[in-house]
């Protein structure tokens, strides 16, 4: 007899048929009916209608039909309600069963049948079960509370079986407590803020000794538990490492990954010159490697791990590279993961070998294989400057076989080696320009016009080249029209004879025959830029483009270090936080890395910090320099293959740049974060606040500033005016100047000296881009003529709403100022204080979040020498330039201040001040989100404390 | 967790539909049927997301095992079960197809409800299953309340993988080494990488609840020794012993202790298990060296000649050997001539299979072929696959040896001189590849 023709029974009426049977007084031919029901129940056929038949079937002795019945129920009891009730009875009755695995079924079963009505039912056989004598009837119940919460998590409180589960951890059977912490796990996550897997020493104590018991799944489900644990202090973190490491040697593949979590999470809290750290580090490679000898599917999952690993800590598998070389029969995921892997482990060391792989791999049948390995080739020539040449000449190699799509990577990857190493590799461009015809995706020809645009002087014939792309202009992709339009911009800036017709044509096509607004706005600048002052044009269009990073495609820290803590896990086979991927409450909270240990707290932890910083991966590009920098070839983003799609806030900063989005600046990594609201408010609000203030503010600033700039109500420190302009360079105007904040309004106060013979008029000021959008709020108003050797005193209302660009140093101001004679340019340096707001206290519980939630590489620390003054005192003066001071605490004889201060742009800065007694020099910390701030509000201390 | 668990045939219809959880519907089902089964390429990875839905998937013949979740689930486990999955399913009724399964769907059911609670994996192990999971299913009866609580017990207790009361008359082991030795090298006889995984797996017929220890010749434990021995002892010892990159053992070793001493103990399972795995990059001792030589004759031309030569005592036997050298595709024609074997060029495999029974250690064979090439106006070069090789031989590569494995039962009157012991080591091939 064979079960497979249940599977095939097709005919009319069957259903009826089927009713028959399963009310048929003979066992064998109601247990053959059942299994015809579950048979068309698995192929997808509805046959509810059967349902109290089936359940007829329920009061059996064989164990076999009974949990086939069971199997129809789980499915079904959902749209039939009111029929499920029916079955209750004998759930409860099975659950006094003397067997225990009847028992088992009856209460797992139970808990699957998602019917509120049931559910009432299930509580008191729940609550047996959990005590039950037998370990198998207590796993079995562990798990169903999990089943329980699900459907209804109220009854589950009121009832207290999360204490009952919670004492299931003390449990003497092993795989009772490993289903106890798998439920409880599951239950906590929709409850991130309850205490609910309340880990202590004592706790985790269990767990570990559970975990040495119990199955393999009963391992991972602990040890996943324990990745969520932060431990006290480095010591026992160690302690827990130590128990944790032999778990590396379990054959099964998931246990290794969820120990590599524990461990790679709880090694952040070890010193780093602690000899147990090194011995970690040395032991983890091994089972690393080792997992590529698994089945093809969990070498995947474990290359994905790998890669988040070897961003972590390269320092890890350094010496490995060997073993992510691709087999010929390896499936595609995992040759293209590996390709990934190896370029992240490309060194100096190992170059020779890896090019002589990657050129191996670009003669592969696979067409994605093959132009990610050309494509490394390109990253490895940027990676390591050494090998560039050998990088060049082999993707030369590559060319010449003329193979449509690797000709076309290769140009893409040349075009980033060119930005790289500027003036090393032109020589190939003729073999380039060769291939121009067959180049036919819009990333190659994006590249292969830059190329050109970039190098228009060398290539003769670069306006025919151009010419014949234009051709087909709106045909193009707008990456490649707007690179073609800045090719031709180039080209005529640097040869404007004969280009000017070229030129005209590809303006007029920009902006008259476009429908692309970026297309067309390009088009404006370069036209009203190019009309107006060619000058200045060339100096924009052919400004010296800043150098693109070494790394790419790096994941950014702080999703890096959450993805660390999901190790194993689909969050980090997708390399995405799980709430991109999971709905719900669940996964939304987010994981994080633990704080080294005692940072913060003792003298020495500081230094530790910092060298670690110092092995951080570089900053990921596009960095915000180079996005805000590199404006003119903004579709042709540094040498980046993807922006990863999770980096909201990343891709908005590369949009928002013409429109001067304020939370672009700086702003890298605010998505999520308290500021974020503010940063998006703040431009709103601001220009109603000065439209109100200009007349009475500078009024009352030109008041104060007659008594010297000092003992102002606000306390606000002005700095004496200093020379900004000095006459010789401006025809005889001299401008000398300050800034101050003055009751929330920013004010430039300047003082305009005739030093000329003759009378100035018609005086206007505009500053350039910068990096807070600082933008004149009204116009200069200098009433009458400037007569010569006259002085008059000005005071100039900002505001905060201009176009923002970054600056270097980031507080640099460019302005010019015109009067009847001339446009003088000057640049002066603003101190960084006069953009801190006046509601810049932070909440205590706000600023301790915060301040976890910035990465410790963001953190800062400046020594403020000779200030004497008490912290009481201290804290006062940086009140007046809204320093807010929100906690003091006394240790040993040190005062740390905890301060914050929020930026007009809604930048929060974080700041932890420790004053010793009797000691003039204070330690300041800064945490920011935005790091490069900090050496500017550091400035600002060091201003406002010792004047 | 798991959500749901689907098996479906090459068609993409479904034998096996388990569902776990609220939050997946019979439209997954279909789902992963039109965007994986039924699509066009080939498979670009062995996890997919539908609509917010992650689909795991592995192929075992032409069937498909999928598991389902919304969650953020930990991917190694659910490949680890999907595994697990095939292995118990082979155990209990051999080969996975879709007759096989069609035959068994009842039996399939009443395993997933047992290994797979709620999406969570419970004890796998065929041979706890096997005591009350039973093609008969309705052993529940018959049992004592004795036997009954044995089961639970062995289901949840710590050797959830063995259980009491075995007896056999004749107590035996078996011990075989497993290696396969992977070798990629250049056309110039540059070893690019090179490196052995091994398995011991282990047959065994003992009674009771034997404690096992298993000892081998670990560079770590040898030098450990020979610092308490005498030096002479060390240095000789030291020559023997491997050093061995990475182990990984079956869930009946004590993992503490070989953390804490790298000895390796446990209570093995009944009948045939993999006791460890393991993994060796240095002194691998490579059975055959091949040198290939290929040289282009014009454009419609090439000779190729490749070499094999035998690294190994001259008593021992290797057998099985296989030479593969692939051809271009534009092949109309191949001449072969071999001192050894028979070779043949297989069209449909676009190479070149060059066959011997045995041969000894030391000695040498060379095959020599003239292939004619069809004219095309294919401007892609042809990319050369490497020449791959398949053999065994009966040592293993890595240099492994094993040096005891004491078995004890103090309950039952046998003494490890009572247990009759086997071993064998082979040596295969893995991925041997010469680029030429």
């Amino acid at each position: 007899m064979t079960d497979s023709k249940y599977f095939t029974t097709t005919k009319k009426g069957e259903i009826f048929e089927l009713k028959a049977e399963l009310n048929s007084d003979k066992k064998e031919k109601k247990k053959e009916a059942v299994k015809k029901v579950i048979a068309s129940m698995t192929v997808g056929k509805d046959v509810s209608a059967l349902f109290p038949d089936v359940v007829n079937c329920m009061q059996t002795d064989n164990l076999e039909l009974k949990k086939l019945v069971y199997l129809y129920l789980m499915n079904y009891a959902k749209s039939q309600p009111d029929m499920a009730i029916m079955a209750v009875n004998t759930f409860v009755k099975d659950c006094e069963d003397p067997n225990p695995l009847i028992r088992a079924l009856a209460v797992r079963t139970m808990g699957c049948i998602r019917v509120d009505k049931i559910t009432e039912y299930l509580c008191e056989p729940l609550r047996k079960c959990l005590k039950d004598e037998d370990p198998y009837v207590r796993k079995t119940a562990a798990v169903c509370v999990a089943k329980l919460h699900d459907i209804n998590a109220q009854l589950v409180e009121d009832q207290g079986f999360l204490d009952t589960l919670k004492d299931l951890i003390s449990d003497s059977n092993p795989m009772v407590v490993a289903n106890a912490v798998a439920a409880l796990s599951e239950i906590a996550e929709s409850h991130p803020n309850s205490n609910l897997l309340d880990l202590n020493p004592q706790t985790i104590n269990k767990l570990l000794t559970a975990l040495n018991e119990c199955t393999e799944w009963g391992q991972i489900f602990i040890l996943d538990c324990l990745a969520n644990y932060t431990p006290r202090d480095d010591r026992e973190s160690q302690s827990i490492c130590e128990r944790v490491t032999p778990r590396l040697s379990h054959a099964n593949s998931a246990v290794v990954l969820s120990a590599v979590k524990v461990l790679m999470k709880f090694m952040e809290m070890l010193p780093k010159d602690l000899d147990y750290y090194g011995t970690l580090l040395k032991k983890l490679a091994p089972p690393l490697v080792t997992l590529l000898s698994a089945e093809p599917e969990l070498q995947y999952v474990a290359l994905r791990n790998i890669n988040l690993i070897v961003q972590k800590r390269p320092e890890i598998l350094k010496h490995e590279m060997k073993v992510f070389f691709v087999k010929y029969n390896d499936p595609i995921y995992v040759k293209l993961e590996k390709l990934d892997i190896m370029i992240r482990l490309a060194s100096q060391a190992n170059i020779a070998q890896v090019l002589a792989e990657l050129k191996e791999y670009a003669t592969e049948v696979d067409v994605d294989f093959v132009r990610k390995a050309v494509r490394a080739i390109g990253r490895c020539a940027i990676k390591v400057e050494q090998s560039a040449e050998r990088c060049v000449s082999t993707l030369l190699d590559l060319i010449q076989t003329k193979v449509n799509y690797v000709v076309q990577e290769a140009i893409v990857v040349i075009k980033d080696i060119f930005r790289k190493y500027p003036n090393k590799y032109e020589s190939v461009i003729a073999t380039l320009c060769e291939n121009l015809d067959s180049l036919d995706e819009p990333e190659a020809r994006a590249a292969m016009i830059w190329i050109v645009g970039e190098y228009a002087e060398r290539i003769d014939n670069a306006d025919e080249l151009l010419e014949s792309f234009l051709e087909g202009f709106h045909d193009e992709s707008t990456q490649v029209q707007l690179q073609l339009l800045t090719a031709i911009v180039k080209l005529f800036l640097k040869k404007p004879t004969e280009t000017q017709e070229l030129v005209q044509q590809v303006l007029s096509l920009a902006t008259q025959d476009s429908d692309n607004p970026d297309l067309r706005d390009r088009g404006y600048i370069y036209w009203r830029l190019l009309s107006t002052d060619p000058v200045a044009a060339k100096e924009v269009v052919l400004a010296e483009k800043p150098l693109i990073s070494e790394e790419t495609d790096l994941i950014e820290p702080t999703l890096l270090d959450e993805l660390i803590c999901h190790i194993g896990t689909l969050a980090s086979v997708y390399h995405k936080p799980p709430s991109a991927f999971v709905e719900g409450s669940r996964g939304v909270q987010h994981k994080r890395l633990p704080a080294r240990a005692g940072s913060g707290e003792s003298a020495e932890s500081p230094e530790v910090g910092q060298s670690g910083t110092s092995e951080a991966p570089p900053a990921v590009i596009p960095s915000q320099g180079d996005l805000l920098g590199d404006l003119l070839n903004l579709d042709l983003a540094p040498a980046t293959t993807t922006v990863p799609s999770v980096q909201p806030s990343m891709q908005m900063g590369a949009m928002d740049l013409l429109g001067g989005g304020l939370d672009s600046l700086l702003g890298g990594d605010i998505g999520g974060s308290p500021s974020m609201g503010a940063a998006l408010g703040a431009p709103a609000a601001m220009p109603a606040a000065l439209s109100n203030a200009p007349a009475v503010g500078g009024g009352l600033g030109d008041l104060f500033d007659l008594g010297g700039g000092v003992g102002m109500p606000t306390g606000f420190y002005v700095a004496p005016k200093t020379l900004f302009l000095p006459a010789m360079k401006a025809k005889g105007l001299e401008i000398s100047g300050t800034f101050a904040r003055r009751g929330g309004i920013i004010q430039m106060d300047l003082s305009l000296t005739n030093k000329a013979m003759s009378v100035m008029t018609d005086f206007a000021i505009q500053f350039n881009r910068n990096s807070f959008g600082l933008a004149p709020a009204g116009p200069l108003q200098v009433l009458t003529p400037l007569t010569p050797n006259q002085t008059i005193d000005v005071s100039l209302p900002l505001g905060t709403t201009g176009p923002v660009m970054k600056m270097e140093p980031l507080n640099n101001l460019q302005v010019a100022v015109k009067n009847n004679i001339d446009v003088f340019y000057f640049s002066c340096q603003y101190p960084l204080s006069l953009l801190f707001v006046e509601d810049g206290k932070m909440e205590r519980q706000v600023f301790l979040a915060t301040w976890k939630d910035i990465p410790n590489d963001n953190e800062a620390q400046f020594q403020i020498k000779d200030v004497h003054l008490n912290s009481d005192a201290a804290s006062n003066k940086l009140q007046g330039s809204n320093i807010f001071t929100i906690a003091k605490r006394t240790v040993d004889a040190q005062d740390m201040l905890y301060q914050s201060i929020k930026l007009t742009n809604g930048i929060w800065v974080l700041a932890e001040m420790r004053v010793q007694t009797g000691n003039p020099n204070y330690t300041l910390s800064i945490k920011c989100r935005a790091p490069e701030v900090s050496q500017f509000v550091y400035q600002c201390y060091e201003l406002v404390l010792k004047n | 967790m798991i959500g749901g668990l689907f098996i479906y045939n090459h068609k993409g219809e479904v034998l096996i539909s388990r569902v776990y959880r609220d939050d997946i519907g019979r439209n997954a089902v279909d789902a992963f049927r039109v965007n994986v089964i039924h699509a066009r390429q080939q498979v670009r990875s062995p996890v997919t997301n539908i609509a917010r839905t992650s689909f795991f998937h592995v192929k075992r013949s032409n069937i498909w095992l999928a598991a389902v979740t919304k969650q953020n689930v930990n991917a190694a486990m659910v490949f680890e079960f999907l595994y697990k999955m095939c292995d118990v399913m082979t155990a209990y009724f051999g080969k996975i197809s879709e007759e096989n399964i069609k035959n068994n769907f009842v039996l399939i059911y009443e395993l997933l409800d047992e290994i797979l609670d709620f999406g969570y994996p419970q004890n796998s192990e065929t041979g706890a299953l096997k005591t009350f999971i039973t093609q008969q299913g309705i052993k529940g009866q018959h049992q004592t309340k004795e036997e009954q609580s044995q089961i639970t017990s062995q289901v949840t207790g710590q050797i959830g993988w063995r259980r009491e009361g075995i007896k056999y008359r004749r107590n035996e082991l078996f011990l075989d080494v497993l290696e396969s030795v992977n070798l990629l090298m250049s056309p110039q006889g540059q070893v690019l990488s090179a490196h052995v995984s091994g398995r011991v797996v282990m047959k065994s017929y003992l009674s009771g609840m034997p404690e096992c220890k298993f000892g081998m010749n670990d560079k770590i434990v040898i030098d450990k020794q020979g610092k308490g021995g005498t030096t002479d002892d060390a240095g000789k010892s030291g020559k023997q012993s491997i050093a061995i990159d990475d182990c990984t053992f079956h869930q009946c070793v004590r993992l503490s202790k070989f953390d804490s001493e790298r000895s390796i103990s446990f209570i093995p399972p009944d009948g045939e298990y993999e006791l460890m795995r393991y993994r060796t990059t240095k002194d691998i001792i490579l059975p055959f060296r091949v040198i290939p030589l290929v040289r282009e004759v014009g454009r419609t031309k090439l000779e190729v000649k490749v070499v094999i030569k035998s690294n190994f005592k001259p008593s021992l036997l290797a057998q099985k050997i296989e030479v593969r050298i692939p051809t271009p595709l534009n092949t109309s024609g191949v001449q072969v001539i071999c001192m050894k074997g028979k070779a043949k060029y297989k069209a449909s495999e676009n190479a070149i299979v060059w066959k011997i029974k045995r041969m000894a250690g030391m000695k040498e064979s060379q095959i020599s072929a003239e292939i004619e090439l069809l004219p095309t106006n294919d401007k892609k070069k042809w990319a050369r696959p490497p020449i791959s090789m398949n053999f065994e031989v009966p040592f293993a590569p890595s240099g492994l040896k094993v040096r005891y494995l004491k078995v004890f039962e103090s309950k039952l009157n046998y003494s490890d001189h009572d247990v009759i012991k086997w071993v064998r080591y082979i040596g295969r091939s893995g991925i041997y590849e010469t680029r030429c």
